[in-house]
């Protein structure tokens, strides 16, 4: 009964709401009263929507949008009504026009399809007589224009900037840009009346002006440089602050440009600064005069005032209360650090106290200049002071960011500001304390950073370790063992690597056997038994042939290592066994009394060496080896799973601090994965069975091992003698001295029974020794300077105060830098691009388009559209008759779609960075692959390959002879071909060379795929170089390509990565772009034009799984005169060549008829034979070429004067190739 | 250029969502729920700057946000902004919805969404700065209103009745917004 009751009431409610449509208010109300069932109320809501949204009533049109706007607002996607939208927009009234025009900004963008149909409805509202529906169509136009809209409504826009309203005119400025964003052709006709809006008589017209200019500017600033005196005005006119932001931010961005306008600007900016009370505009005055500093930095010395100025407005500014100020403050001197540091460091103890400051972001500010302040005589207190924020440091992120800053301090360009490495050690050491740290393997690194590069500091470091190795069961139980556990990783090494430095190497040996090692991560253990077998052998060799000793303590050994057999990392479980088994050899050669100590001692010989980080790049690959070729068989993906060790070293590898070791190959035999070693093979099966090998055979593998290192491209060899860098050429005697005795005092410190030395106490120490040093220098100076009279003049004194600061501190030898290959430098950023992830730069950004325009270009004839030419070479040519002038513009137009060709490569090749950005598989093959370009590879000739066409482009420009970018309607291609100048600008193209080649025939095509095909023979040796432009026309992705040409008697494909096939997997074909490959021949004989049979294949990405691979089959077309190249022959040994009677072999033709005059057929015939003219008159010209064997080839083109016909006689050693030759010529010249 | 205006109540609830750029509406709520998380963990008397980060742009954006009673107003702006002029921005609109709204609470902007973005329209356009004037925007606004009160006319008054009606069992409004002065001597 009940629910009957109920039902009834719903219906009664149902048809009630029906007539009192739910309004937003209804709507919020209803959402905040269903809390539990939020998303079931909404979803009914959207029904109810959707049923209004059907009626013809606007006004219910109207009240459903206005709640899809809402709904919006809450995350639900109400694109599906855009429609209705557009309809609610298109009403006559202002209250429902406004409510669709919200909805529009709100859910509008770009790629929505409808509006396309709104083009004439703003029209409309663009042009309406109420400022505020105009208003309206600009504030939404701003949130979804798009370049069909930007170019349609772009006259609208302007004309509406004259409007009568001020209203009307701002909104018509702001929108502008966006329109240039959408549409950029539209700039340069919009600009001159954007220029005009500066001085417009409302001051918001102006402001929105000046912020529309500041915009592009930041995008070209080099455009807006005319514009500089009209600003110059403004500033020191305008008393609107936002306008004077503006202004001075966008000066900030022209100094850099032009370094006189800089020095024009500090007087007002001086001015401005000292008159002005709004603390924004202060805060931009000294941004700018800071960028004007940096920009004329070297120049003028006497811009300390302004710097003074600048550095006291900014401690006033830091001492504020306001935190914004504070934070502001900071971020300013940072940038004054960059280039003036001496006058930060004024104010150390300003940043100090913002270290205490409650406010994180302040905090991190100050540490991020405390870097830039240090020098030796303060790097140690403020470490101090750090240590002792990091004890106090709430908050891990805060505590791990001053850490690494801590670290980052002090090894900043290799250690300059340590002057005591004992102290920096104990640094480390007590770092290591910090709970929940999860720098434990940077600290690490350090640990052996300094260790390795710092000879006098290893004693004092191997005995720090060596009580870490006592206590390492902290770490175990630690809550954060895992991370701070690293640090065992750099103590067992350092222990086991300079043993000879430990004071009691058999009890570090005994606390590293107990520890309970298997309970560390792989790479730890590894790192443990491997100088394990470092300290036994140490002590074996020390202990003077005592046999019973050794043979105690390898029994021992013995015994504790075969608990690590049960480790569960693979890589330290053969590892331990590996040494447990040569540690049972020694045991059985020394109870025979047959040990040779020296045996077990070559295991470890040879000195380490820091490796730079550069090195492995910058080995060269050697001739006639494919990086990207598998060795093996490709591993199946289900193989993929990789050992953590091998991440760990992956890592290691990528920082700076690599160590190679003569002997101890562990490392390098785990980070490689592309060498195989035989010796290696066999001892991995070895050990897995357990098989003891004999010490001889242990032998014979090292030296097949070194065998191959030898000959092993990849290995890097260390040499004998370490490079050591002294800090200073001449290090007084006294400083030494002192470093000697500090080294004795410092460990005399530590007794015998090994404790762990506070950084504070050697702190304290060596503040002691410092001030014993300046004393003792002090005296000194005082003598010299008594000698040497009043000569010196201020500004020398202040210099020689610090140099004596400097003599204070010991010299240590710190081995900087690193080895690289035989015959290569460090210099050289060449390859930094790989470091960097590629993808982040490279993404597009539509404000680019915007960098292109050039005021300065005078627009010229719009250029057609890009067409990659099938070429008809005779109409290039010009007449005779034409002038230079001509002649150059027709090669400018040549080289419009021959450099959109490369353009497009370009744009390919960015696409597939991302895509390997993307695919994990790929990124997989970039790691293999050899840092070589992508496509198009440079051609090994020096003759013109694809690319040389774009070295035009920028030395066209230079030259002033621009062509017109701008007006092309493909706006991303100035972009484009501006990264492009960049990159493969090389310099040494000659025109010559341009006109040469570039030629690109139809060679097959399907309905997927276009290929034409481009020959240019080798300029040195027999070879061809066979360019494909392959042209996707579908619009999916195509890739895996490969092609195979059958050899024939003649020629031989090259580089194949199977029988007579390469494949290219690096390329992949975007929908609707196109690609280059590469392939090269070699050619044995000449005499006969080839037709090659070529198979193409490829697979197309139809969708997301689904591949189909197709294929090409066609003939490769290699003429006999692709077979000559470019030869140039002087007249003299020409007619030398003629009478030497080697060109044995003749041929005529002679052409009864042509349309072009000679000497046009000349050029036609020299551009596409790669002939060369020896010399020629009116009617007659001798050419010469060679092919590519060295035969030569001489022609003499004569023309009859009767009825433009041509006679043609060739000379030459190859009687079937000139005739085949001739031949050719004459099908081409009828 | 300003990237974003968002507003968002002390529990995460968006209030006002304005991106002048195109997000879908999943990373729109996304970049909601991360910047909250951003802002709300700092405390009251910290700077008012946050380094954005990945968040929204990348390192060129900076996150300036105030934070009124129950309600954060956040700007995501890039390097061409003027970090002080901002603050003052955000203190122009707060200002200027208090007088559209006669002491402005939350539930004003709960309510009348639309309102506030048609606010926001006279104060910026396409993520730059239109007006800063406090008077302009509010005359401006005012005449809107008074333009959509005569298309409205008579039929409008059944429907006026009707919210007024609802409105009725609303719990009091707490006029809880107040806006403190700013110290950064920034009038214009």
């Amino acid at each position: 009964m009940s629910t009957t009751m109920d039902q009834v009431v719903k219906k009664a409610k149902d048809s009630f709401g029906q007539m009192f449509d739910k309004s937003l208010h209804d709507l919020v109300r209803g959402i905040r009263n269903h809390k539990d069932d939020e998303s079931k109320y909404i979803n009914e809501a959207i029904d109810e929507i959707k049923q209004e949204l059907k009626q013809e009533n606007m006004a219910v049109k109207a009240n459903a949008v206005n709640k899809l706007t809402y709904l919006q607002m809450l995350g639900y996607d109400i694109s599906w009504s855009a429609f209705n939208i557009i309809e609610v927009m298109s009403s006559n009234k202002f209250t429902f026009k406004r409510i669709g025009y919200l909805a529009a900004s709100q859910c509008f963008h770009e790629g929505t399809d409808v509006l396309m149909l709104t083009t004439n409805m703003i029209r409309k509202d663009l042009n309406s007589a109420s400022m505020y529906e105009v208003g309206l169509a600009m504030s939404g136009l701003s949130c979804f224009i798009n370049g069909d809209l930007a170019r349609d409504l772009a006259n609208d826009i302007m004309r509406l900037m004259t409007s009568g309203k001020a209203y009307v005119r701002k909104r018509a400025v702001l929108l502008l840009y966006k329109v240039f964003l959408n549409n950029p052709d539209a700039l340069k006709p919009a600009f001159p009346r954007l220029k005009e809006k500066l001085e417009d008589p409302d001051p918001g017209v102006q402001a929105a002006a000046v912020n529309v200019i500041c915009e592009l500017a930041r995008r070209n600033p080099k455009n807006y440089l005319a514009l500089a005196p009209i600003f110059f005005r403004l500033m020191t006119t305008s008393t609107n602050n936002w306008v004077l932001i503006k202004i001075i931010k966008l000066f900030g961005a022209l100094t850099p440009l032009e370094p006189r306008l800089g020095k024009k600007l500090i007087e007002p900016l001086t001015n401005l600064i000292h008159s002005t009370s709004a603390m924004s505009l202060l805060y931009e005055c000294i941004n700018t005069i800071l960028a004007v500093l940096v920009s004329i930095s070297s120049g003028l010395p006497n811009h300390n005032a302004s710097i003074q100025l600048c550095v006291q407005k900014l401690r006033i500014l830091i001492e504020d209360s306001d935190q914004n100020l504070k934070y502001l403050g900071l971020l300013a001197m940072s940038k004054i650090l960059q280039t003036h540091p001496k006058s930060v460091q004024a104010h150390n103890d300003l940043i100090m106290q913002c270290l205490d400051d409650k406010d994180e972001s302040i905090r991190l500010r100050a540490l991020d200049l405390l870097s830039g302040m240090v020098s030796k005589k303060t790097l140690m207190d403020i470490i101090r002071k750090l240590m002792v924020h990091m004890h106090k440091a709430e908050g891990s992120h805060y505590r791990d960011e001053l850490l690494s800053k801590i670290i980052e301090v002090c090894s900043q360009s290799d250690y300059t500001h340590i002057a005591n490495f004992e102290w920096y050690i104990s640094i480390l050491v007590e770092l290591t304390r910090l709970e929940g740290t999860k720098h434990g393997s940077l600290i690490s690194l350090q640990l052996l950073d300094v260790a390795v590069r710092v000879e006098s500091i290893r004693e004092f470091a191997c005995n720090q370790m060596a009580v870490l190795l006592e206590n390492s069961h902290v770490f175990l139980l630690g809550s954060n063992s895992s991370s701070v556990a690293e640090v065992l990783y750099a103590a067992a090494w350092i222990c086991g690597e300079f043993t000879s430095n430990l004071k009691d190497p058999q009890k570090t040996l005994e606390s590293m056997l107990n520890t309970k090692i298997t309970l560390f991560p792989g790479h730890i253990q590894s790192v443990y038994y491997q100088n394990i077998l470092k300290i036994i052998t140490y002590i074996i060799t020390t202990s003077d042939n005592n046999d019973t000793t050794a043979k105690n303590l390898i029994s021992m050994s013995i015994d504790k290592m075969s608990l690590f057999l049960s480790s569960d990392d693979v890589e330290a479980q053969e590892r331990a066994s590996v040494i447990l088994n040569i540690l049972k050899v020694v045991l059985k050669l020394i109870e025979k009394s047959e040990f040779n100590l020296n045996e077990l001692n070559v295991l470890f010989d040879g000195i380490l060496n820091p490796v730079a980080g550069k090195a492995q790049r910058k080995v060269v690959v050697p001739n006639g080896l494919d990086l990207d070729a598998w060795i093996n068989d490709p591993p199946s993906e289900s193989e993929d799973e990789s050992v953590p060790t091998n991440q760990y070293y992956e890592n290691k590898n990528t920082t700076q601090n690599l160590f190679s070791n003569n002997d101890n190959k562990e490392d390098y035999y785990h980070s490689s994965n592309l060498s195989s070693y035989p010796g290696d093979g066999s001892g991995y099966t070895q050990s897995k069975t357990y098989a003891e090998p004999s010490t001889e055979e242990i032998e014979k593998q090292r030296e097949t091992r070194k065998q191959s290192e030898k000959v092993n491209p990849y290995y890097l060899k260390g040499s004998t003698q370490t490079k050591l860098i002294q800090k200073t050429d001449a290090s007084p005697i006294s400083s030494n001295t002192n470093d000697q005795s500090q080294t004795k005092t410092s460990t005399g410190a530590f007794p015998a029974n090994l404790q762990l030395s506070l950084s504070d106490q050697l702190y304290r120490q060596s503040k002691i020794d410092e001030e014993n040093r300046r004393l003792k220098k002090k005296s000194k100076t005082d003598n010299g300077s008594s000698k040497k009279g009043k000569k010196s003049t201020k500004k020398s004194d202040s210099t020689t105060v610090d140099e004596v600061d400097e003599d204070l501190y010991p010299i240590i030898k710190v081995t900087r830098g690193g080895e690289l290959p035989e015959g290569v430098t460090e210099s050289g950023n060449e390859d930094n691009e790989n470091d960097e992830p590629s993808g982040k730069n490279k993404k597009y950004d539509p404000h680019q388009a915007l960098k292109n325009i050039n005021f300065d270009e005078k627009p010229v004839q719009i250029v057609p559209p890009p067409i990659v030419q099938k070429p008809e070479p005779v109409e290039k040519l010009p007449t005779t008759t034409e002038k230079p002038k001509k002649k150059k513009k027709t090669v400018g137009k040549e080289e419009k779609p021959s450099s959109s060709s490369s353009l497009k490569v370009k744009h390919k090749r960015e696409r597939s960075d991302y895509k390997e950005l993307s695919s994990p598989a790929d990124i997989e093959d970039k790691r293999v692959v050899s840092p070589a370009p992508p496509p198009p590879p440079p051609a090994p000739t020096t003759t013109a390959s694809p690319v040389v066409p774009t070295e035009e482009k920028p030395k066209k420009k230079k030259t002033k002879e621009k062509k017109s970018a701008t007006t092309d309607n493909k706006t991303s291609e100035p972009l484009l071909l501006d990264i492009m100048s960049d990159d493969i600008m090389s310099g040494n193209s000659s025109n010559e060379q341009y006109n040469e080649e570039n030629v690109y025939k139809l060679a097959a095509q399907s309905d997927n795929l276009i290929i034409e095909s481009s020959v240019i023979p080798s300029s040195s040796t027999a070879q061809l170089d066979v360019t494909f432009l392959l042209k996707n026309c579908t619009s999916s992705i195509i890739d895996h390509i490969g092609i195979n040409v059958i050899d024939s008697m003649s020629s031989k494909l090259l580089n194949t990565t199977s029988k007579n096939e390469i494949s290219f997997p690096s390329i992949s074909l975007f929908p609707h772009s196109q690609n280059y490959i590469h392939i090269y021949f070699a050619i044995t004989a000449i005499s006969f034009p080839q037709k090659l049979k070529t198979t193409l294949t490829y697979s197309i990405h139809k969708s997301s799984n689904e591949n189909q691979t197709e294929t090409i089959e066609f003939k490769l077309d290699l003429p006999c005169s692709q077979f000559l190249r470019k030869k140039t022959l002087n007249s003299n040994a020409f007619a030398d060549l003629m009478s030497s009677g080697t060109l044995t072999s003749q041929s005529h033709i002679s052409i009864p008829s042509s349309s072009q005059d000679f000497s046009s057929i000349i050029k036609t015939i020299c551009q596409s034979y790669r002939l060369t003219v020896v010399d020629q008159i009116n009617s007659a010209a001798s050419l010469y070429s060679e092919s590519i064997l060295g035969h030569p080839v001489a022609l003499l083109f004569k023309s009859s004067n009767s009825q433009n016909g041509i006679s043609i006689n060739g000379k030459s050693s190859e009687t079937h190739f000139l005739s085949n030759l001739m031949e050719e010529i004459k099908s081409f010249l009828k | 250029m300003i990237k974003a205006i968002l507003v968002f109540n002390n529990s995460a609830k968006p209030r006002l969502i304005k991106f002048f750029e195109y997000y879908p509406e999943e990373i729109q709520q996304q970049i909601v729920r991360e910047t909250y998380h951003l802002v709300s963990k700092r405390d009251e008397n910290v700077c008012n700057f946050l380094e954005g980060g990945s968040l929204i742009g990348g390192n060129d954006y900076r996150l300036i946000y105030r934070h009124y009673a129950t309600l954060y107003f956040i700007f995501c702006v890039d390097s061409s902004e003027s970090e002080l002029g901002i603050l003052d921005l955000i203190q122009v609109f707060v200002e200027t919805l208090d007088k559209c709204f006669e002491n402005v609470c939350e539930l004003d902007l709960i309510f009348h969404a639309d309102k506030v973005h048609y606010i926001l329209q006279e104060l910026c356009l396409g993520g730059m700065v239109l007006e800063t004037s406090m008077n302009e925007i509010v005359a401006r606004i005012e005449e809107q209103s008074k333009l959509e009160k005569q298309e409205a006319g008579i039929s409008a008054a059944p429907a006026k009745a009707m919210t007024a009606l609802k409105e009725m069992n609303l719990p009091q409004k707490i006029k809880d917004i107040k806006l403190p002065d700013l110290n950064l001597n920034l009038r214009f």
